[in-house]
């Protein structure tokens, strides 16, 4: 059953729940940020509107910095930016930045240990029809080799606003995945959210397996947990919403209760969420563990739904595999 | 108007950094003598005359900022900052050690008093322009001075830094700054057309450089980057001239040590000790 502690949307498993673009709680949270501090600065190349900061720029046009389709630019311009004070958010889509543009943000940003957010948006499947070159899906392993680069993939729109005002607290580089489409309400505005710190959002009173995930893929998640308790497979599901610093401590108590743990992710197996929680466990509990997420292979077109599909990662999917996993 | 008393005490400086770049070299038996030698004289007119800068207060707001964007001609840069007072010169020894201060490339991490971590090249100006921009934005008057060599110019990012360099700026709110063009910026390129295999008009042509440049709504001047009244003469025409500003400076690589000079091969070649000595008592007799 849903943690109660979590206050999380208690119409989460109806129909009809509420869906949000989670670019909107990004926007919001950064109008929010920018209104408390003077120093947040805001650039994009060329996608103002895709990356919905429209807000920001109507209410504080000096600090909005266009740059042009230039995403190596935008990212080394950033970090000048915040050598001398600012708080940038750099936006753009995740394909490319930090898909294009790696290299700086080690050298200029993480090596040069400046204070700058990257805002990937439209990242993983979710961008759909526009096909396989622009579904970002190797931007977690990316970032997460880098020093000092830390890593918040928010479920919803609300957890978004939220790591967006928690990220000018914190000092140093910072990512940001978003997605494209619009995604089912999973949290509240009273729900809790600490960068670093994972979530258990549902708890079955006999759990047989720990479930991982993050980003909005995690509603499939939890669709799935539900199924399994009503065919008496209890499990945890746990929003790991920080990759990167992985909430170890959280992880290993959890994966001792199940001593079975399925990580999902809407992202490459390969060095994404599943790949950190598995170095985690490897070192301090070896059980075994089912990744579910892209198997090295590329994306192609089609509406997200069919998409998740295809890759097995609708909640119908996740529960198929969830099940063979566990030899039932 | 510099007298010629202080070109002389400039030209004794500059001199001595180039002892001091020969020294590291030859102590750490790698690294890059060409571009150091021959920006010796541009380092030695911006510390010891144009910029604004404290050695005893050396992160003040007051400073301005000094972007060195291609790293790998630091010891000029390291040997400039010691013998104006920012660390011991006997810690020019250390370079490329482990531990060091002074890495390979400059790291902000080992030594705070650069301005950024620097390499991989043509990310340089890109930063100097954000800094530019972020300074502008709080009414600071500092200058930012960004120093790249022309082989950075092969890189597709210094192209997009130089359009957004010249991209018009809106005025800030509240009367704080007019409408304008990014003019705290001042860019020095060191135009010694060579490059690591060979020459740069052989490897990738820049020419016409200037006209390439100008067309991105720079001002655009050149001097002779080893003639002091010349870089003095050109920076205050940067500063004063209302837009961002490139200085091409054409130096001579390797400059002071004839073996040395406009031979590409010096780009990055290893000093052995006796060419060391040779190079030194050239520097000293000179």
């Amino acid at each position: 059953m849903l943690n109660k502690n979590q206050k999380l949307n208690k119409k989460l498993f109806d129909k009809d729940v509420e869906k949000e673009l989670i670019r909107n709680g990004f926007g919001d949270g950064l109008l929010e940020a920018g209104e408390k501090n003077k120093n947040v600065v805001v650039l994009t190349a060329d996608l103002r509107e895709s990356v919905k900061i429209d807000k920001f720029v109507e209410k504080f046009p000096e600090r909005f910095f266009e740059v042009g389709i230039a995403e190596q630019n935008l990212v080394s311009v950033a970090s000048g930016m915040a050598s001398v004070g600012k708080i940038p958010f750099a936006t753009s889509y995740a394909i490319f930045s930090p898909g294009r543009n790696w290299e700086q943000i080690r050298t200029n940003i993480c090596y040069n240990n400046t204070n700058v957010k990257i805002i990937g948006s439209h990242a993983g499947l979710s961008v759909g029809p526009d096909g396989g070159s622009h579904q970002a899906l190797e931007d977690i392993a990316l970032m997460r080799v880098l020093p000092r680069m830390q890593i918040v993939v928010p479920c919803d729109s609300i957890e978004a606003k939220k790591a967006t005002i928690a990220m000018v607290k914190t000092d140093g580089p910072q990512y940001l995945r978003l997605i494209r489409e619009k995604s089912p309400l999973i949290t509240t505005e009273d729900s809790p959210f600490e960068i670093g710190k994972a979530n258990i959002l549902f708890e079955s009173e006999n759990p047989q397996v720990l479930i991982i995930s993050c980003g909005p893929i995690i509603y499939n998640a939890l669709i799935s947990a539900k199924k399994l308790e009503e065919e008496g497979i209890g499990s945890i599901v746990l929003n790991l919403h920080t990759i990167k610093p992985i909430d170890r401590e959280k992880i290993i108590e959890l994966a001792k209760k199940t001593n079975a743990v399925v990580t999902i992710e809407d992202h490459q197996i390969a060095g994404g969420l599943g790949s950190a929680v598995a170095e985690v466990l490897a070192e301090n509990f070896p059980i075994p563990i089912r990744f579910i997420g892209i198997k090295d292979e590329f994306g192609q077109s089609g509406n997200p739904e069919e998409l998740y599909k295809h890759y097995g990662l609708d909640s119908e999917s996740i529960t198929e595999t969830i099940k063979k996993f566990l030899g039932k | 108007m510099l007298s010629q008393e202080k070109i002389k005490d400039l030209e004794i400086k500059a001199n001595s950094i180039r002892k001091s770049i020969i020294e590291m070299l030859v102590e750490v038996g790698s690294g890059h003598p060409g571009g150091a030698l021959g920006m010796a004289d541009i380092f030695t007119a911006l510390y010891f005359g144009i910029l604004k800068h404290d050695p005893k207060n050396p992160l003040s707001e007051k400073r301005d900022r000094l972007v060195l964007s291609n790293g790998h001609i630091c010891p000029v840069l390291y040997a400039t900052m010691a013998h104006s007072g920012y660390f011991p010169l006997e810690e020019l020894m250390t370079l490329r050690k482990l531990n060091s201060r002074l890495q390979g490339h400059p790291h902000r991490d080992f030594l705070p008093l650069v301005e950024t971590s620097s390499g991989p090249l043509g990310e340089g100006l890109s930063q100097a322009v954000g800094m530019a921009l972020g300074l502008r934005l709080d009414d600071k008057k500092n200058k930012v001075y960004c120093l790249m060599s022309d082989g950075e110019f092969d890189e597709g990012q210094t192209w997009e830094a130089l359009l957004l360099a010249g991209k018009n700026l809106p005025a800030l709110p509240n009367g704080r700054e007019q409408a304008g063009k990014l003019e705290n910026l001042i860019i020095i390129i060191d135009r010694n057309k060579i490059q690591l295999d060979g020459n740069t008009e052989d490897i990738l042509p820049l020419e016409p450089l200037k006209e390439k440049l100008e067309a991105f709504n720079l001002n655009v001047l050149e001097i002779d980057g080893n003639n002091f009244e010349e870089i003095f003469n050109g920076i205050e025409k940067a500063q004063n001239s209302g837009k961002a500003s490139i200085v091409i400076a054409h130096t001579i690589p390797g400059k002071g040590v004839k073996e040395f000079e406009n031979d590409y091969k010096w780009h990055g070649k290893t000093i052995d000790k006796e060419t060391g000595e040779k190079a030194l008592n050239e520097l000293s007799s000179s």
